[in-house]
């Protein structure tokens, strides 16, 4: 059986065994089993894939399969990898299984947690395996929907204030998604038999510089919404301070993602020209969420909103350095959006590990926390070493990679948001060091602080699923790099460099 | 003439045997024994049903006044599915209401000869016998809407019923008289080839289609719709949402797509005009309702402004979109009047703050809300992100962007007011939540058929490939 079939069906049968559990034990084991599972299935992904490529298979896309689904209308479900979807889906493996332990005590509901935070799952692997843009404009959909009932039931302060606003404005960004895939579809020539949804094919015939003037603007901004791309980022900071841990952990770790990737692999890589043509507009944009993220951290004293802002300001980062349309820049933006993606995991974790003990995010009204919480505290400044950029950790990898991509462009206009874009980093310092200043280290200025309770085994598992990867990446990034920048190659084709 | 070229009236004739069958089982049972016409109403109407999809031949009747094929074949069949649902979900009230009243097989009389005259309707070939079945299928419905009529609401909604669909045929009639001095024919077939598009023509052919869009409550037909169903009995108005709406759907793309491209000159514009207004006009009375029937009035108003797209594409995936999206709106939207009228049956309770908490005390009922609301929304996987999904893609296929983009802003728009029922079953705890439900067998049955309908339909392709396979002629 093709093995991307299997990262579809193991979700699926976690969520049909869930609804056949009665209790919170039961629910919280079968999601760990299921999500295990997929964790070991994403892992054999991964080497499959690399001994293929060891093997000399240069093909673009791996483990292809293709079935038919509605006929007429010429809509099938083709699934197939390449580096790129490998490495997302290898870190939605593990963002997923760290966010299951998290959730370990979830109390209220349990059964109905588990089953939304793997839905949600479910969607996010689907999108990142499907080569059709019918199919992962469904899976997008129904990643996107249950945060509804997630941010919703078990969320906390204006959770639906919150929940809403997120769910309309995702929404909102599918609506212009979808016009803009429908305009591919018509717009298609690659297939023998009419009109088409897959990507490959599409490449492969071409969309017309006209019709890709008017919807390479709709799937950009389409997905740049998932994406936190300024001016649609306001979804962000709420949500993610309203999610219960997991939910924050997934929807920042690996949703988001889902809007870097559709940026690159539908719009620019199928409407290559209006990408080239209009990324300075783009690029002033995404540029401009690097830079507003990052200020906007600084002002905050919540630590989910200082996540979130940061979470806006680096995936802004992503979109940025795929708008720079160079090999460079472009493998530096796969690498950002999983380092990213483990380590703003990590951060919000952490984070709920200490809003469970302290009952509270606001960063003044802590401190010392070090001496109290060794193993999370300690946990918090690798997290914040590697937002920073810290060599060594996957951080700086990615964003260096970024930079000198992005720097390959030699024209003021690119050097000019580079060089502000670079500033933001410098910020992030500010803002990350501050808060394990004031937080971590120093007296302990609560007296109640001194009894917390020390991390559990569940917390330790969730965390070091999250460090692991962040330090193997950070200290041997090639491996990585090598197979993301080769499966580069075809869109790097198409823009014609 | 051929007694049995009459079999090819067969859907009719099976329908009036079981009319016929339930108003003798009315003369035979007496006393208490009356409620066991609702059993046996229920078990003719399934047969019927079942019997409904064995294949018929096609031809034409009566000189060309009554037609059919394979395609209006299917057409009826759905509406039987959906008036099955009806009919199980109504199941309850009538053995609680009706049978003490001595009112039951009148119930069935009318609400069948409604069907009828849908039958009759979509399968006209001639303009007058068209109108015969347009009145014959909405008169009885003002009957049914005022069913209960010693509740105020109820015999209120019947009388407006009947004043707002008096009009509408009056206005169809005109209609047809202006065609018919226009071209000089009732016959469908020979006025499509003689239809220019003169004024005259024109001047008639907007009358008729007035007449129609006050049944599909098109913007700006559609004030009747929230009055009354907030006031005829849920299931009444879950017919009419659905059955009734559906019907008038069919009917309108047999007439345009099938004897009037002729003059797509006039309608298209005017169906994207009326698309644009309905589905905008809907959502934004919906938002702000908190009875949950006059809420499910103004939804399924909307959603008739999805279905206008479909007409904007002149293939045969235009129409499979019509025929499906209609299939699974049945299922959708039945399976969420299902659920309210059993909360109805129950508490006597039918607005939004009432639903609160609704979850933790009936998981079953809310789950099933849910779905229903996410397909009525167009969530994947659910049948109603397909039907959706088609019909906008239809809508693609002619060109129209720009309207595909506003509606797909209108199903956001309409999440948002689907996800404030979710909320308040969901998020919400109330102090005072509803009772734990106890539903009678026939409830539960339809909902589970609905449920199959909104999981099933979607994810396996078959359906979509059967009604394209037969749309390619009308």
């Amino acid at each position: 059986m093709n093995i991307l079939l299997l990262l579809l069906i193991i979700p699926s049968l976690t969520l049909a065994g869930l609804l056949f559990c009665k209790e919170r034990e039961q629910a919280r084991l079968v999601s760990v089993v299921g999500m295990g599972l997929q964790f070991v299935a994403a892992f054999y992904l991964l080497f499959a894939f690399l001994q293929e490529r060891a093997a000399g298979n240069t093909a673009e896309m791996l483990f292809t399969s293709s079935y038919k689904w509605y006929e007429p209308l010429n809509i099938r479900f083709d699934l197939g990898v390449d580096g790129v979807s490998v490495a997302l889906i290898v870190l939605t493996a593990i963002v997923t299984l760290a966010g299951v332990f998290i959730s370990w005590r979830m109390e209220d509901l349990a059964k109905e947690f588990f089953i939304s935070l793997i839905a949600l799952a479910t969607g996010v692997f689907g999108f990142f395996v499907s080569l059709d843009l019918f199919t992962m404009f469904l899976f997008y959909e129904l990643a996107v929907i249950p945060m509804y009932l997630l941010i919703g039931i078990w969320g906390s302060g204006p959770k639906e204030y919150s929940a809403m606003k997120l769910t309309l404005m995702l929404m909102g960004g599918s609506a212009f998604l979808l016009v803009g895939l429908l305009g591919l579809y018509f717009n298609s020539t690659g297939a023998a038999d009419g009109h088409t949804f897959n990507l490959m094919e599409i490449a492969a015939g071409g969309i017309p510089v006209e019709a890709q003037r008017i919807f390479f603007p709709l799937t950009f901004v389409g997905f740049g919404v998932l994406g936190a791309m300024f001016p649609f980022h306001t979804w962000s900071p709420d949500g993610h301070a309203s999610a219960p841990t997991a939910v924050s952990m997934l929807h920042a770790g690996v949703l988001m993602k889902l809007g870097g990737y559709g940026c690159y692999r539908v719009a620019v890589f199928l409407m290559p020209q209006a990408a080239s043509e209009m990324a300075w507009f783009f690029i002033l944009l995404t540029g401009f969420s690097v830079i507003y993220g990052a200020f906007g951290a600084i002002r905050q004293t919540d630590l989910k909103y200082i996540n979130a802002y940061s979470s806006v300001s680096h995936c802004g980062l992503v979109l940025f350095a795929i708008l720079m349309l160079n090999k460079t820049a472009m493998n530096g933006a796969i690498l950002q959006m999983i380092s990213h993606g483990l380590m703003t995991a990590l951060f919000f974790a952490l984070i709920g590990m200490l809003y469970e003990r302290t009952h509270t995010r606001i960063v003044q009204e802590m401190g010392g926390l070090m001496k109290v919480l060794p193993f999370i505290s300690a946990c918090y400044v690798i997290a914040g070493l590697a937002s920073l950029g810290l060599p060594g950790l996957s951080g700086f990898v990615a964003e260096m990679t970024i930079f000198v991509g992005a720097f390959e462009h030699a024209d003021t206009f690119h050097r000019v948001w580079t060089i502000l874009a670079v500033s933001a980093i410098v910020v992030t310092a500010v803002y990350i060091l501050r808060v394990v200043g004031t937080m971590l280290m120093g007296p302990v200025n609560n007296p109640e602080y001194a009894h917390l309770p020390a991390a559990t085994w569940y917390e330790k598992t969730g965390a070091l699923l999250l460090i692991l990867p962040i330090a193997a990446i950070g200290m041997a990034p090639l491996w990585l790099s090598e197979m993301i920048r080769f499966s580069l190659e075809p869109v790097i084709r198409q823009l014609g460099l | 003439m051929n007694w049995e070229q009459l079999l090819l009236m067969r859907h009719e004739l099976q329908l009036l045997a079981v009319i016929l069958i339930v108003i003798c089982a009315e003369i035979y049972f007496s006393g208490k024994d009356k409620s066991s016409i609702v059993p046996l109403s229920i078990a003719l109407f399934g047969m019927h049903t079942l019997a409904g999809w064995f294949p018929m031949g096609e031809g034409a009747l009566f000189g060309g006044m009554y037609r059919t094929h394979a395609l209006i074949h299917f057409l009826k069949n759905i509406l039987d599915l959906g008036v099955l649902v009806v009919v199980l979900q109504t199941a309850g009230w009538v053995k609680k209401q009706l049978v003490p009243e001595n009112r039951v097989s009148e119930f069935y009389l009318l609400l069948w000869s409604s069907l009828l005259g849908m039958y009759y309707m979509i399968s006209s070939g001639d303009v007058l016998m068209l109108f015969i079945g347009l009145e014959m299928s909405t008169l009885p419905v003002a009957a049914l809407a005022a069913y209960e009529v010693l509740r105020m609401r109820s015999a209120e909604a019947g009388i407006k019923m009947i004043l707002m669909a008096g009009l509408a045929s009056a206005i169809t009639l005109m209609g047809i008289s202006l065609l018919y001095g226009a071209t000089g024919t009732f016959s469908l077939t020979v006025l499509s080839q003689k239809l220019t598009g003169t004024g005259l023509e024109t001047l008639g052919f907007i009358f008729f289609f007035a007449g129609v869009a006050f049944k599909i409550s098109l913007v700006p037909f559609h004030f009747w719709a929230p009055d009354v169903y907030e006031g005829a009995p849920t299931g009444i108005a879950g017919y009419l949402s659905v059955v009734s709406k559906g019907a008038a759907v069919f009917i309108l793309m047999i007439l345009l797509l099938g004897f009037a491209p002729s003059l797509s000159g006039i309608w298209i514009g005017v169906l994207y005009l009326l698309a644009i207004l309905t589905m905008t006009i809907g959502n934004l009375f919906a938002l702000r309702q908190q009875n949950l029937k006059r809420f499910l009035a103004y939804s399924s108003v909307a959603q008739a402004g999805f279905i206008l797209l479909g007409f904007l594409s002149a293939g045969q995936d235009g129409r499979a979109s019509i025929i499906y999206f209609v299939l699974v709106y049945i299922f959708s939207n039945l399976a969420a009047f299902g659920v309210v009228h059993s909360v109805e049956a129950a508490t006597g309770k039918e607005n939004m703050d009432d639903y609160e908490g609704f979850y933790r005390v009936n998981p079953r009922l809310a789950m099933v809300m849910l779905l229903a609301l996410f397909s009525l929304a167009g969530i994947p996987p659910l049948a109603g992100f397909f039907g959706k999904f088609f019909l906008f893609m239809s809508a693609a296929a002619g060109g129209y962007y720009v309207l595909v983009l506003i509606a797909v802003l209108n199903t956001v728009i309409s999440l948002y007011y689907y996800l404030l029922i979710v909320r308040a079953m969901f998020l919400r705890k109330s102090a005072h939540p509803l009772p734990v439900i106890q539903n009678d067998y026939w409830m539960r049955a339809s909902l589970l058929i609905c449920v199959a309908g909104i999981l099933v339909l979607g994810v396996s392709s078959g359906v979509y490939d059967y009604i394209f396979g037969l749309c390619v002629r009308l």
